[in-house]
């Protein structure tokens, strides 16, 4: 021990917290809250497990990560990007305006220095976060290993999900 | 603040024991820093304290370990192997910087 004031970091070991985060949505926007929350919680020591599943699964697909898209619709918090004024819904379902509208986004959360879908995704390997998909959206899109990323530990039933996380906080998004 | 004597010199540091003050860190102070919490430094870890240094001095806040990977050029699997377990906050503790503040 020193003699002096140092901060408590609980050592090199993690920290026995673990974390189960369940993905189910394939809009832009509604990928980011688990990413986020998984590189933080690895960054704080804390076991993390991702399970991704519905529309979750265009998050580690490989030709669709770099592609999801954010709309309006339906999003009654949308503002114009000027003047604080709500979007009119009626708006939101016009023609160009999802693809304006995830260009606004994935423009602003660069802009911020967070990356993109995939590369996010890296980086949550690299900390030590596992990722999941679910056996029941594979089947029912017909998807098999050979699309998703190759860090995917595996195609595994919801059963096999609760098995890896047990005593885990779990989290569905 | 509270002050407090490392390797034989005062520092201001706050609550939790973060050095508050940029200048009165400088690399005679990181090893006695990095042994206070487990972590016996090489020149790899010195290296990325270096980036941090430099990257507060011109950004005005602290690198998040995304930002030492992107910017800095140090793979976050080997910030991991380097500062255990919790890196950023470890590497801005050594570094005699504030904890990172960004979410990513």
């Amino acid at each position: 021990m020193e003699d002096f004031l140092a901060p408590d970091f609980g050592g090199s070991e993690p920290s026995g917290r673990h974390m189960a985060i369940i993905c189910s949505k394939g809009n832009l926007d509604m990928a980011y809250p688990g990413l986020i929350l998984a590189n933080a919680a690895l960054g704080e020591g804390v076991e993390v497990d991702l399970f991704f599943t519905f529309w979750g699964f265009d998050m580690i697909m490989t030709d669709r990560a770099d592609d999801m898209a954010f709309s309006p619709a339906g999003n009654a918090a949308m503002r114009l990007p000027v003047g604080n004024i709500r979007m009119p819904q009626a708006l939101a379902p016009a023609p160009g305006m999802t693809g304006m509208a995830t260009r606004m986004l994935k423009k602003q959360i660069a802009e911020l220095g967070v990356p993109t879908v995939p590369d996010f995704l890296d980086q949550i390997v690299a900390s030590g976060g596992r990722l999941w998909a679910c056996r029941m959206s594979a089947d029912m899109f017909h998807v098999t290993e050979a699309d998703l990323r190759d860090d995917v530990g595996g195609i595994i039933s919801a059963a096999d999900f609760i098995e890896k996380t047990e005593g885990a906080q779990i989290l569905f998004i | 603040m509270p002050v407090t004597t490392i390797a034989g010199r005062e520092v201001h540091v706050d609550a939790e024991g973060f050095l508050t003050e940029f200048d009165e860190w400088d690399e005679a102070l990181a090893p006695t820093l990095a042994h206070a919490i487990g972590i016996e430094l090489t020149d790899r870890h010195l290296e990325v304290v270096r980036f941090l240094r430099e990257d507060f001095r011109t950004q005005g806040e602290t690198a998040t370990t995304r930002r030492v990977q992107t910017v800095g050029g140090f793979p976050v699997k080997e910030q991991f192997t380097l500062f255990p377990a919790k890196p950023g906050k470890k590497m801005a503790y050594i570094a005699g910087l504030p904890k990172p503040k960004g979410c990513v």
